[in-house]
């Protein structure tokens, strides 16, 4: 049983190990796409196997739990592991023709990988201080990533990633140190008990406080998002891709796990300032969005925006919101990604991600129009497209809860979100280029093309499925939001999941 | 003793704080350096400490004396210094190689990433005029 939770852990890391052997070589990238293909597997695999078995557990080391390090897949840990592996493969094969030789030299696949091994850390762990290992593991590839190639602009984003990153990563470590004081454990299924008898509310409270703004900084909330929008833009569009898509949903992720496993002893309290943050984070997202004039940079404002839908399940608390809040989370991983190959494609053939630079997209490559279309739709909301399921159900939930200011402001952002997507499109597709060139895909060498756009054609019709058959999705957000919900399974999983010990 | 660490982690803080708000990148790391100092001590301190009982099991016995050390946040420690270590390094390298390239190391300066947009780019401003100029001559 251990190996299917260990394997989506291991094979890229293996992976990594072979990608940076072979890095000077064309091998090293097909490494890379292999072992991604590989992680995609696995995960499939322990998908299967939690939808069976509902949780699963497997103590490491054999140590047994609260004791040892526990790996745990519920179903929100499930998809999200299979959502890693769909983006992790995508972006990889997008790669191919992506980064550059040099990049590659400098051990660009091995990075990658090992960024794909800690966001499946941090989703499959059962542990505290594990999952701030895991944290580190992703942090440390996604610095290399970042600034791998050494532009002057990268390097300026690179400086406030790394510093406001590690002060939420200080503050992650004291709250651990400070919540194990209390409880004596360090153990999430533990946890959910030993906080039920902490004689000090109050301070506990206070640790719930650490850990949302330390969760917060990696999930870009406002008002601690300001790395996230000086950075993402500046480096790889494969590596923009992939941060955009996973690395703030581990923020949320973790935030999500902890307010629905442990820190549910003063909802109303922890739980009020996380809908504020839920609202304002999706208007200063969306406001950011309005005022940028660069394709990329418009889409990392929107990461911000959208970061506060889930936030708004997670803060309404009720069962409809949760189901929004993972269905949410799964829906924008994939359009988010995508969005950001599309303005990958874009750059390549018309020359620059600054939108008064380009033009004439549509008319000459409307295949690229098409596939920008879906995504930006969806992430908008327009039926029947997977984001309108995922605000639909948010904004009922909101609504039946009697949260009219909420369901209010989120509408409205969905509105800006809209304008400013027609921004992107006004000026990348339907206006001739400044320059007089006229973009084509066919201008692109066949291999690269092929290598470009399947992913995001791949993508784009995920999206487009997820919208057309909704049901088996939202039942299986229901059943996550559930498990949340009544963490008692996940508890008993955990803990008595203890191997035979020998006496 | 736990008093005594206790003030020495709020001191510790204190001073990071002030050195985190300077405009200096450098001296930024250095207060990380120190809060993740504070952090650690925080991590050991609520571990309780009993000193002088090492975390040992008498000869004969399979579970330690009573009230041993506890040895688990001493193994977090541990880690977190490890990997504090290597988050410093990489830090300290990418902020010597900004100096390098950028020439500064004051924070305010860099707006390389995010340009101050008060006026549009002399490209902006090309672009907008031929953009006019098609829309007049069709």
């Amino acid at each position: 049983m251990s190996w299917i939770l260990a394997t989506p852990i291991i094979i890229p890391f293996a992976t990594a190990v072979l990608a940076f052997l072979f890095r000077h070589g064309p091998e090293g990238r097909w490494i890379s796409v292999l072992g991604s293909a590989g992680l995609l597997i696995a995960s499939i695999i322990l998908m299967v196997e939690v939808l069976d078995q509902g949780v699963i557990a497997a103590q490491m080391g054999q140590w047994a739990a609260p004791f040892g390090i526990t790996l745990v897949a519920d179903l929100l840990s499930a998809v999200m592991v299979v959502i890693t592996g769909i983006t992790g493969l995508a972006v990889a094969i997008y790669a191919l023709a992506d980064v550059e030789e040099r990049k590659e030299q400098l051990g660009y696949h091995a990075l990658y990988q090992v960024l794909l091994a800690g966001v499946c850390g941090a989703f499959l762990t059962g542990d505290l201080f594990n999952l701030y290992v895991w944290f580190e593991v992703m942090l440390i590839s996604s610095f290399g990533l970042l600034i791998l190639g050494g532009q002057r602009q990268q390097l300026d984003g690179g400086i406030k990633y790394v510093t406001l990153n590690l002060i939420s990563t200080i503050l992650f470590l004291s709250g651990v140190g400070l919540l194990y004081g209390m409880t004596g454990t360090l153990n999430m299924a533990d946890l959910h008990g030993a906080v039920q008898d902490v004689d000090n509310p109050g301070l506990l409270v206070v640790i719930a406080v650490m850990f949302m703004i330390a969760f917060g900084v990696k999930a870009a909330v406002f008002p601690l998002f300001f790395w996230l929008p000086a950075s993402y833009h500046t480096p790889a569009i494969s590596v923009s891709a992939i941060f955009a898509g996973l690395l703030t949903k581990v923020g949320v992720y973790s935030l999500i796990r902890m307010f629905t496993l442990v820190f549910t002893t003063d909802v109303a309290y922890t739980h009020t300032i996380l809908l504020w943050v839920a609202g304002f984070t999706m208007v200063t997202g969306v406001l950011g969005a309005a005022a940028m004039n660069d394709f990329r940079r418009i889409l990392s404002f929107h990461i911000v925006s959208q970061i506060g839908y889930m936030i708004l399940g997670l803060a309404l608390f009720t069962p409809l919101a949760l189901v929004g809040a993972v269905f949410y989370l799964v829906h924008h991983i994939i359009v988010k990604a995508n969005l950001f190959l599309v303005a990958g494609v874009a750059r390549r053939i018309a020359g620059s991600t600054e939108l008064s630079q380009i033009g004439g997209l549509y008319k000459t490559a409307p295949l690229l129009a098409l596939l920008f279309l879906i995504p930006a739709f969806s992430l908008a909301g327009f039926p029947p497209l997977s984001g309108f399921w995922a605000k639909f159900v948010l904004i009922k939930a909101a609504l039946e809860d009697g949260g009219y200011v909420i369901a209010a402001v989120a509408l409205i952002v969905g509105l800006l979100t809209i304008y400013s997507m027609t921004k992107i499109w006004g000026n990348a597709f339907w206006k001739p280029h400044p320059a007089g060139l006229q973009p084509r895909l066919s201008s692109l060498p066949p291999k690269d093309r092929a290598a470009l756009l399947t992913p995001i054609a791949a993508l784009a019709i995920l999206t487009c499925i997820i919208g057309l058959f909704p049901e088996p999705f939202v039942q299986f957000a229901t059943r996550s939001a559930d498990q949340l919900l009544n963490p008692e399974v996940y508890v008993q999983t955990v803990l008595s999941a203890a191997p035979e010990v020998s006496q | 003793m736990e008093l005594l660490v206790a003030l020495m982690v709020g001191v510790l803080v204190a001073a990071s704080v002030h050195l985190m708000l300077a405009r200096n990148v450098l001296r930024f790391i250095f207060g990380l350096v120190l809060i993740s100092n504070a952090a650690n001590l925080t991590i050991f301190v609520s571990g309780r400490l009993t000193p002088e009982s090492p975390p040992l099991i008498p000869e004969g016995a399979t579970t330690p004396v009573a009230d041993a050390a506890n040895a688990l946040p001493q193994a977090l420690v541990l880690t977190a210094i490890v990997i504090g270590f290597g988050l410093f390094a990489f830090a300290l390298t990418l902020v010597y190689r900004t100096y390098q390239n950028l020439g500064t190391l004051n924070s305010d300066e860099m707006r390389l990433a995010e340009p101050l947009e008060s006026k549009p780019s002399a490209a902006k401003q090309v672009a907008e005029k031929q953009y006019i100029a098609r829309d007049t001559t069709s």
